[in-house]
């Protein structure tokens, strides 16, 4: 028989989050600081708005685009919250999550060989989804010393003449690092001066602490030439409505559509109406959530501090990414023990690129009271650690 | 800061004062501060404790009743409500605007008690002209805190 499958396929990595995974659901009783999802539900109002959506029998196929009422709320929302100025009507497509839309940016943008710049660590999905796109993945390793934001420089030496894209993956899924106006208008320049697309990924958007969040697409010429992907899952506490949009220039828009259109059809028409009420009514909820994680990062942060981690302050997502240089061991060995030893889950920081070896993802969307029996045994880790040495 | 700590406490009043300082970003001595500042305001007006009395054991009867009464010269309801709350085994008592006056919950041992209450103590007042009671049969959800508890996290424990 022939092998049935795909060279291209075949040679991409599995996750090495998927590899964790698989050790830890061996481990019934394993308690976690490994999620990367909302530990709240998602608002009632919002559950509300869908389980009234299928009384009212809207279990019908929603334009491909998305509904006209969510892009409209999409629009006015973008405009409140970053001041970016979309027309509903061709700037904006509905997408199943925040990862559909990077999958069809890169696949209406990339054409053979072209190469996307992917600062690392980040999240696991675009290198591999440049790969099936036949782009050519370019990772650029971000320092801890820069707390892990990219810098002019960083990116102006990664750039060659077959760069099309950046991807700007901030708030950052696993460092917690953001970017701030300043931090942004370097890079701006620089994507300016060689003619690059973006694509940003800012689904953490609506969790940072202290300074609001900052768009890309919001700078001088730049909402010509970005991607902007967002989406419900993060900030509305909705995973699992699988519920995303993507914004842009029409025509980079217009193509994202017809893959769409023959790959997926439509997002999830109930979960398109319960986001409708997501954009609408939710600001107080939204902020109720902000503050406790903004309580739990401080929580954190301060243990750590005190078990003499290094560790730089995160301002965004729900993760904070401490060094465990010091124990001269792998990030998946350290994890690896910790979870034998003392069954917490971790991710190690090597799971979201080379780079992140040598640190922990640690995600703090769990409540203070488990995120206190979690860090206990962590300390009792380290302390042994730093006593067999 | 001081409406961040008292959201917290409304909900937690069982306070650890460095815990709380470093959950909002200050320090233990400003905490103290405001929380003693705000029980001198009678801001704090108590710290009370939420008991599930059903599974501790305990019997206990929960009423609502519905107050009808006359206003009185000079005092409007005022005085009519003193002479109800006074009454240790009263919990609350609220003016109410709609179709009666005042709003007495109420918590005793037993159906009977309530009962004695309502036909030996507030009936007789004078300036009361009717009342409805209404006996609490299950509670779902108290001072914000939903009592049913639901089964545990679905999350995976492990997601990128």
């Amino acid at each position: 028989m022939r092998n049935p499958l795909s060279q291209k396929v075949t040679s991409i990595a599995p996750s090495g989050i998927r590899k964790f995974f698989d050790v830890v659901s061996e481990m019934p009783d394993a308690i976690s600081l490994g999620v990367g999802e909302p530990d709240f539900d998602t608002p009632w109002r919002i559950r509300e708005e869908g389980i009234y959506s299928l009384e009212r029998g809207k279990t019908f196929y929603t334009s491909n685009a998305g509904l006209k009422e969510l892009k409209i709320e999409i629009c006015k929302y973008l405009d409140r919250k970053v001041n970016v100025q979309y027309d509903y009507n061709s700037e904006v497509i509905v997408t199943v999550g925040g990862s559909e839309g990077i999958d069809i940016a890169l696949r209406a943008m990339l054409d053979p060989g072209d190469e996307v710049l992917i600062p690392q660590p980040s999240y696991v999905s675009y290198l591999p989804c440049t790969v099936l796109a036949d782009g050519v993945p370019v990772p650029i390793p971000l320092q801890e010393k820069n707390e892990f934001k990219l810098t002019a420089e960083e990116l102006e030496a990664a750039i060659t003449p077959k760069t099309k894209i950046l991807v700007m993956p901030f708030p950052n899924n696993p460092t917690g690092s953001i970017m701030t106006r300043e931090d942004l208008e370097p890079v701006v320049e620089v994507v300016k001066k060689h003619d690059l697309f973006v694509i940003s990924d800012e689904i953490y958007s609506e969790l940072t602490y202290g300074e609001k969040h900052v768009s890309i697409a919001s700078f001088e010429g730049m909402k010509e030439r970005t991607i902007l992907i967002n989406g419900f899952s993060k900030g509305f506490a909705m995973t699992g409505w699988r519920l995303g949009y993507a914004c842009g220039p029409k025509e980079i828009i217009s193509q994202m559509v017809k893959i769409h259109q023959y790959a997926i059809m439509c997002a999830p028409t109930n979960s398109q109406y319960a986001a409708v009420e997501a954009l609408r009514n939710c600001d107080e909820e939204v902020q109720e959530m902000v503050e406790a994680y903004n309580q739990r990062r401080r929580f954190l942060v301060h243990e750590f501090k005190r078990m003499g981690l290094k560790c730089f302050e995160p301002f965004g997502a729900f993760y904070i990414f401490p060094s465990i240089q010091e124990f001269g061991m792998t990030s998946e060995e350290f994890a690896t023990r910790f979870l034998q030893e003392e069954k917490v889950a971790v991710v190690p920081g090597s799971a979201f690129g080379d780079c992140g070896e040598g640190f922990l993802r640690i995600s703090y969307a769990y409540s203070i009271e488990d995120l206190k029996v979690a860090l206990e045994r962590f300390e009792r880790f380290i302390m042994r650690l730093r006593s067999e040495k | 800061m001081r409406k961040q700590i008292l959201k917290y406490i409304e909900k937690k009043s069982k306070v650890d004062l460095g815990e709380l300082a470093v959950l909002l970003g200050t320090d233990e001595v400003t905490v103290a501060n405001e929380i003693a500042a705000m029980e001198n305001e009678k801001i704090i007006c108590g710290y009370h404790t939420l008991i599930d009395w059903d599974k501790a054991g305990v019997e206990s009867v929960s009423a609502l009743i519905e107050v009808r009464v006359t206003p009185q010269r000079n005092q409007g309801f005022d005085r009519i409500a003193e002479r109800i709350y006074n009454y240790p085994e009263v919990n609350a008592v609220y003016l109410i605007s709609g179709g009666y006056d005042l709003l007495v919950t109420l918590e005793g041992k037993t159906l009977k008690e309530i009962s004695l209450f309502v036909s030996e103590k507030l009936s007789p007042i004078e300036a009361v002209v009717g009342t409805a009671t209404h006996f609490i049969m299950k509670k779902y959800k108290d001072h914000g805190t939903i009592l049913v508890k639901k089964s545990g996290s679905e999350r995976m424990l492990v997601t990128p």
